[in-house]
Parts: C-alpha cells; sequence; structure tokens
C-alpha cells in the first residue's frame, strides 16, 4: 500500500465519528459463558478478572495470618499460641502477601484488563501464554499451601540460609511454589513488553503511550532481569537441602553471604515490582480527576525506568551489617540515596499536575491521596534505613517492619485499591456505593496509622522484628497496634462487601464515567470481547483534557489496513495532520 | 512446490486473531522469543556468578578437578551442539526458500544430534558417579587432594545438569516441530516456530559453549 493511498484510506476513515455503541447485550461477559469458557479464556479482560479473584483470597487469607500474629503480640509472653506456630505464621504473612498478592495484583490483575484497552489491541500479544502464566501462578500458589499442611516454614520471608538449608518443614517445597509462580511473573513481563513494542493501535506513538502502561513496562523490565535470579537462587537452596550442595551451606565450604547477595538481588528491585505499577495507576487517576494534562509527562515515564534500572544497584543496603566489605557497604548507602531522586521527581509533577486543576474527590483519588501521605513516610524512612550509621541500629528492628508496610500496603495497596476503584465500573459495568467508598477509605487510612506508626517508636527504641517474646516496655505499644490492624482489617473487608454488592445491586455505569480521556473510556462498558470493533487510531493523547468532550475525538479505522502494529511514524504524523484539519 | 496461493491460505490459517497481520504476529513472536532468552541469560547468570566467585577463592581446586572431566567427550559433545545449530539454521533456510520437505529433514537431524549429545552425556555422568564423584554431600572420591572438591562437582553438575534439562526440552520442541512439518504446516509464508524455537536452541548451544571451556579446559 502506497503511502498517498493509505493516506486518503486514513483520511477517509477519519472523518466517522468515534462513537461508543452502549449495548450492554453484547459485551465480553456474555459472549462466550460457562465455567468451562473461563477456564479455558484466552481473553485478557477474563484472565484479569481471575487474577482479581485470586489474588483477594490469597489477600485475605495473609490479612488472616497477619491478625493472628498481631494477637499473639497482645501480651509479651505467649497469648494464646505457641513460639513454633507463631514464626509459621509470620513467614507465611510475607510469603503469601508478596508472592501470591503484592506482586501480581497491579500487573497481572488490572494490567491484564486494561493494559491491552490502553493500546487499542484486542488482546495481549501471547494469549495462550498470558492463560499459561495464569495457571502456573495457580499451581505455585497450591504449592506453596501444600507447603503449609506438610510441615510449615519458619524462616522468614527470605528463606536465609544455612538455617533455611537445616531447618524441618517443608522448605523445599515452598521454594519450589515461589520458583513455579517467578515463571508465571517472567512470562507475563515478557508478554507486557512485547505488548507494548508491538501491539500499540496506529498513531499511539511512545510519547502518546499512558502512563500505566509505561509504569507496567517498567515492572516488566524488573521481572524479568530480576525474577530468574531469584528462581535460580531458590532452586539452590532446595538443591542444597536434597544433596547438600555447599553452595551456601559454611559447613560444606560454601558461603551464606552469597545467597544474601542473590536473593536481594532480585529481591530489592522487587519491591520496586511492587511499587512501579502502583505509579502508573497514580498517574492515570491524577490527570483524570483533576481534568488537566499531566505535568511533566516524560519525566514521569523516564522516571519509573530510571527506579527501574537504579533498583539493581542498591541491594546491598539489606547487608549493612552482614559482614559485606565496608566499602560495598558505602557504595550501596550512597546509590541507595540516588532512588530518591526519581521517585521525587515524580511526587512533584503529581503534584504540580493536581495544582489549579478542576479536582473532583471521588474515591479513587482520595485512595491516591492516602498513597501520598503513607508513601511519603515509607520512602523517608527508606533514606533512613539507607544510611549505614542508622541501619546499623535499625536494621531488623520494627523500624524496618514500619518502613516496609508504608512503602508496601501504605503505598502499593492505596494504589491497588485506587485504581480498582478507578476501572471497576469499566471491569465489572457497575457503580459502587461512593459513601462507602469514601468512610472505608479513612478506617483503612486510620487503621494503617495507628497500627504502623507505633512501631517506627518501638522499632528506634529497639523492639527486634520476628521476636516471640519481647519485654513489658513495648506492650502499651504493640496493644496500640494490634487495636489498629483490627481498624484496618474492618475497612478491607468493608471494601470487599461494597465492591461485591455493587456487582449484585450496583448501578448500571455508563462508558466514561469520570469524564477521561483515555482510550479505554472511549469503549462501551462493559468493553466487547475483542475489545474494539474496529482498529481505534490514535489521534489525542490520553491527558489531552484542552478540548472539551465532544470535540475530543478517536478515530475509526477499518481493522486490518496493515498498519496496526509498531504505531510506525508515518501513520503517527498523518495522524496528527488529520487531527489539525 | 506449493504454489503462492495455497500457501497463503495455509499461512492464514495460523494467524491468530488478534493480530493485525501475519508480520505482526511474526515480529511479536521473535520479540517475545529474545526476551524470553534474557531471562535465560539471567537465570543461567547466577550459577555462572558463583562459579566466578568460587573459581577465583579455589583456583587450585577448579584446576586439579577439571582434570577428572573427560575432554575428548567434552569435545566431540561441542561439535555435536554447532552442528545441531547448523541443522537447525539450515531448517530455517529451507522453510524460507519453501523447500518443506528439508525442513523436516534437517528437524530429524537437529532431533538426532541433541539425543547424540544427552547420550555422551548420561556415559560422563554415569561413569563419575561410578567412581564416586557425586554431588555435594554425597561426594566419595577420595582422587583429588581438596577439601573443597565437592563445590567445584556441585557447580558442574548443577551446570551441565540445568543445560541438560534445557536439552531435552529443546528436543521436545524439536519433535513437535516435525511433527507438524511433516503435516506441512511451514512454508515460506508461515515458519514462526520454526524460526523462534531455531532461536533458542542457539542459546541452548552457546551456553554450552561457556560451559565447555569453563570446566573441561582448565589447565
Ligand atoms: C518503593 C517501595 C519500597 C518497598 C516496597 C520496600 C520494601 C522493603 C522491605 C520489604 C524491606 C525489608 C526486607 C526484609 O524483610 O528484611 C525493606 C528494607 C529496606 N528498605 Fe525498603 N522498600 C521500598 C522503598 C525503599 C526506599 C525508597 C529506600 C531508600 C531510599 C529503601 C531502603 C530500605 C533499606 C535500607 C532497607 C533495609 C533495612 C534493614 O533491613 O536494615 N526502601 N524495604
Ligand atoms: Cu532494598
Amino acid at each position: 500500500m502506497d503511502t498517498a493511498e493509505s493516506s486518503s484510506n486514513l483520511k477517509k476513515i477519519q472523518v466517522q465519528r468515534f462513537k461508543p455503541d452502549d449495548n450492554p447485550d453484547n459485551h465480553y461477559l456474555n459472549e462466550e459463558t460457562g465455567l468451562w469458557s473461563w477456564l479455558t479464556t484466552v481473553d485478557h479482560k477474563k484472565i484479569g478478572i481471575m487474577y482479581l479473584a485470586s489474588i483477594t483470597f490469597f489477600f485475605f487469607v495473609g490479612g488472616l495470618m497477619a491478625l493472628l500474629v498481631r494477637t499473639e503480640l497482645w501480651t509479651p509472653a505467649k497469648t494464646f499460641i505457641e513460639a513454633n506456630t507463631y514464626n509459621q505464621l509470620f513467614t507465611l504473612h510475607g510469603a503469601v502477601m508478596i508472592f501470591l498478592f503484592l506482586v501480581p495484583s497491579v500487573p497481572a490483575a488490572l494490567g491484564n484488563f486494561i493494559l491491552p484497552l490502553q493500546l487499542g489491541a484486542k488482546d495481549v500479544a501471547f494469549p495462550r501464554l498470558n492463560l499459561l502464566s495464569y495457571y502456573l501462578y495457580l499451581a505455585g500458589s497450591f504449592i506453596a499451601i501444600y507447603a503449609i499442611f506438610s510441615g510449615g516454614i519458619d524462616t522468614g520471608w527470605t528463606f536465609y540460609t544455612p538455617y533455611s538449608s537445616s531447618t524441618g518443614g517443608a522448605v523445599t517445597t515452598m521454594t519450589f511454589g515461589v520458583f513455579v509462580i517467578g515463571f508465571s511473573s517472567i512470562l507475563t513481563g515478557v508478554n507486557f513488553i512485547t505488548t507494548i513494542h508491538k501491539m500499540r493501535a496506529p498513531g499511539l506513538s511512545w510519547d502518546k503511550l499512558p502512563l500505566f502502561c509505561w509504569g507496567l513496562y517498567a515492572t516488566s523490565v524488573i521481572q524479568i532481569l530480576a525474577t530468574p535470579v531469584l528462581a535460580i537462587t531458590l532452586a539452590l537452596v532446595a538443591m542444597e537441602r536434597i544433596l547438600g550442595i555447599g553452595i551456601f551451606d559454611p559447613a560444606l565450604g560454601g558461603d551464606p553471604v552469597l545467597y544474601q547477595h542473590f536473593f536481594w538481588f532480585y529481591s530489592h528491585p522487587a519491591v520496586y515490582i511492587m511499587i512501579v505499577p502502583g505509579f502508573g495507576v497514580v498517574s492515570e487517576i491524577i490527570s483524570t480527576f483533576s481534568k488537566k494534562h499531566i505535568f511533566g509527562y516524560w519525566a514521569i515515564a523516564l522516571s519509573s525506568l530510571a527506579i527501574a534500572f537504579i533498583g539493581f544497584l542498591v541491594w546491598g543496603h539489606h547487608m549493612f551489617v552482614s559482614g559485606q566489605a565496608t566499602l560495598a557497604s558505602m557504595v550501596f548507602s550512597f546509590l541507595t540515596f540516588l532512588v530518591g531522586i526519581p521517585t521525587g521527581i515524580k511526587m512533584f509533577n503529581w503534584t504540580a499536575t493536581l495544582y489549579k486543576g478542576s479536582i473532583k474527590l471521588a474515591s479513587p483519588l482520595l485512595y491516591i491521596f492516602g498513597f501520598f501521605f503513607l508513601f511519603l513516610v515509607g520512602g523517608l524512612t527508606g533514606i533512613v534505613l539507607g544510611s549505614i550509621a542508622l541501619d546499623v541500629h535499625l536494621h531488623d528492628t520494627y523500624y524496618v517492619v514500619a518502613h516496609f508496610h508504608f512503602v508496601m500496603v501504605g503505598g502499593m495497596v492505596m494504589a491497588f485499591l485506587a485504581g480498582l476503584h478507578y476501572w471497576w465500573p469499566k471491569i465489572t459495568g457497575k457503580m459502587y456505593n461512593e459513601t462507602m467508598a469514601k468512610i472505608a477509605c479513612g478506617i483503612i487510612f486510620v487503621g494503617f496509622n495507628v497500627t504502623f506508626l507505633p512501631q517506627f517508636v518501638m522499632g528506634s527504641q529497639g523492639m527486634p522484628r520476628r521476636y516471640f517474646n519481647y519485654i513489658e516496655q513495648f506492650q502499651s505499644f504493640h496493644q496500640v497496634s494490634t487495636i489498629g490492624s483490627y481498624i484496618l482489617g474492618l475497612g478491607f473487608l468493608m471494601v470487599f462487601y461494597y465492591l461485591v454488592k455493587s456487582i449484585y445491586r450496583g448501578e448500571q455505569a455508563t462508558s466514561n464515567p469520570w469524564g477521561s480521556r483515555a482510550l479505554e473510556w472511549q469503549i462501551s462498558t462493559l468493553p466487547p470481547l475483542h475489545n474494539f470493533h474496529h482498529t481505534p487510531v490514535i489521534v489525542n493523547g490520553p491527558y489531552d483534557y484542552h478540548k472539551p468532550m465532544e470535540e475530543f475525538q478517536l478515530g475509526l479505522a477499518e481493522s486490518g489496513n496493515g498498519h496496526g502494529h509498531d504505531a510506525d511514524l508515518e501513520v503517527t504524523k498523518e495522524g496528527e495532520d488529520l487531527s489539525a484539519e | 512446490m506449493a504454489n503462492h496461493s495455497s500457501s497463503a491460505s495455509e499461512s492464514s490459517r495460523f494467524m491468530q486473531h488478534h493480530f493485525v497481520d501475519a508480520d505482526q504476529q511474526f515480529d511479536a513472536a521473535k520479540m517475545g522469543m529474545w526476551i524470553f532468552l534474557v531471562t535465560e541469560i539471567l537465570f543461567f547468570g547466577g550459577l555462572f556468578a558463583a562459579y566466578v566467585i568460587y573459581r577465583a577463592w579455589y583456583p587450585e581446586l577448579f584446576t586439579l578437578a577439571s582434570e577428572e572431566l573427560n575432554t575428548l567427550w567434552g569435545g566431540v559433545n561441542t561439535v555435536v551442539l554447532i552442528g545441531s545449530s547448523l541443522t537447525v539454521a539450515m531448517a530455517i533456510k529451507s522453510a524460507q526458500l519453501n523447500q518443506k520437505k528439508n525442513i523436516a529433514i534437517n528437524l530429524a537431524i537437529t532431533l538426532a544430534l541433541a539425543a547424540v549429545f544427552m547420550v555422551i552425556k548420561y556415559f560422563e555422568w554415569t561413569h563419575k558417579f561410578h567412581i564416586g564423584i557425586f554431588p555435594g554431600e554425597f561426594y566419595s572420591f577420595e582422587g583429588i587432594d581438596h577439601p573443597k572438591a565437592n563445590i567445584f562437582f556441585s557447580l558442574y553438575y548443577l551446570m551441565t545438569g540445568l543445560h541438560g534439562i534445557h536439552v531435552v526440552i529443546g528436543m521436545g520442541l524439536m519433535a513437535w516441530l516435525l511433527w507438524r512439518s511433516l503435516k506441512g504446516h511451514f512454508d515460506s509464508e508461515y515458519y514462526t516456530p520454526v524460526e523462534i524455537t531455531g532461536l533458542y536452541w542457539h542459546l541452548v548451544d552457546i551456553i554450552w559453549i561457556f560451559l565447555f571451556p569453563l570446566f573441561y579446559l582448565i589447565d
């Protein structure tokens, strides 16, 4: 097809106005029905929902364990469970929350659903691989749960050797489960990167790519570069237990600090797997609810990549007291401080976007405000921990526990909830009870602070983490924290209640309840089976709020015009010319 | 040779609904495989890192223990694998030239060479087990005068073992390709699976090319 012909073709097509057909009789949920159609679906939307259901389940499992741990800490000595059970509970709480909930939460659940919609694609690049990833996740989860019943594990989620290679219980099974889940994560990363590169609709150049996609892109990069190292490390631990290979076991000539290097080479970047997609959610919501073009688009997009990159250089800050070389510690400390720069850039850009925006304080934005405050505290305490001298004092105390809960729960869980509320109408076609949503957000915010603020104090006064008993001086802090955890749990239950209720009783959602400019809101609700009846040609970016909604339009092109991939520059230019006419 | 129109209709059988055209499908598959191979390199990377560290700590051990490995058979295996990489490349070339029969023949040879590799591996390993060279704490060989000899062989078994698993997976893929090529699925219009499996196979080959000198050729 020569250029002249294709552009005239496009021109003709451009004239048609994009009109979402709000025909609720015809959408992805009713075109194929029945349990079997779900279990074998290759539709990214249904796979996203299956992830959503699974991670919700594991979130409550992990949450229940957390409440048991906190309840046990009500008194300084034994309250109601044995020390050994306690060790297993906090280990499983951590492992379940991180590997089964946090890591897949935004990328695999929300990302799967939204990414192709934002790209104007019919699906991810490899739909069957996507389904396989889900089953690997499920299989890994079952193996992990099986491990609980066949002996449990008490090593902490970090599986430090030589303890993990010598303790009893089901460590081998558990590491195998995590290994399998790791592969699920890797394959999702491969799928997303390819999808973003190859499946963008014509006109969707890199500078129009929604920031959520940028966030998922950076996350996927970390997933594919870090997860294999964790996989091999855990395989080595299993080998250590089965064959006594002696790589990590000092008794056989191995080196346990090597384990720590390997483990944190994955697990520090992994903490960014847990937050970078959250950053993407924040950008989308901020722009939509302040009705403004996102401030510093490139700064936000590239800072995600910068965080991903620097994240690979700082793992040693977990090992300041492990006996690594002092010089190494100093370098790692310095690099750790650098992470603050791109993160700060993001924060400032978000604030600048909000500034003078016409802000609509709907529940998704409220959750984002919660995110701001809590993540800020989490990030700043991270800087504190990155300072060697302070970390020597604070390492393995409740201060660290509070730090990572502020970033992981206060940051990522808040961002996840924000995203869930934001996209809920698109996913389910229903509106939830907004008042309940706001109250729940408030309860979660309060509950969270009551739980974790006292832990900063305790930690700085020397309360070590993972201890079953403690001295009486800390009792009142622990009790406040325990009460907070129940408030927090109540908040999460409430969210669960009104969201599920909305599916049955909720008001029908329109196709674009927030008046957003992003592509996923321009198609009907619920989305049709293959997302777009015609391949859209992207003319305006996702944050173009300067035009009124009536003028804002997406061109429609006949699908199969041969320009559907890699957003050839040519097409982009044509699209822009046309919009200028 | 199949005429153009029939091959086009055959290839469209394998065109998936969510792609705009065959080019997009091909590009996506290829890119996906490249990214996956990056993860594979990192996967082995952990073991290579361990190798580097222990070799730096116990250089004499690595020299001593390396002598227990059979350079001749290792060398034969290297040649076998390089040969199989060549035949896989020829299978792809045959597909591009639309020589359907040659696709199958080349794939069959590749499969056979991979099997030869595994058989040689099998004899190498069993011989070592026979004289007591087991991984880790089961190590009972007396012939090497070094207290940490077990570590060298742990790494040897882990790395060649992981590589062997990859060869076996590759054999499965080759068998699948062979079956499909016999059913006439591949031609110059559509040979994506052959091409991306070929990429995977080259990686398996390259990893061996690193493993061979690192274990067998320490002097
Ligand atoms: C962005 C999201 C973040 C998450 C999800 C996160 C998560 C975590 C987790 C889970 C731990 C404890 C690991 C363990 O079990 O021992 C931890 C420790 C630590 N974090 Fe973060 N973190 C984040 C951000 C940061 C930042 C921005 C910094 C510094 C600039 C930082 C510095 C540290 C340090 C130094 C430790 C080690 C403390 C110690 O064990 O002594 N973190 N973090
Ligand atoms: Cu870290």
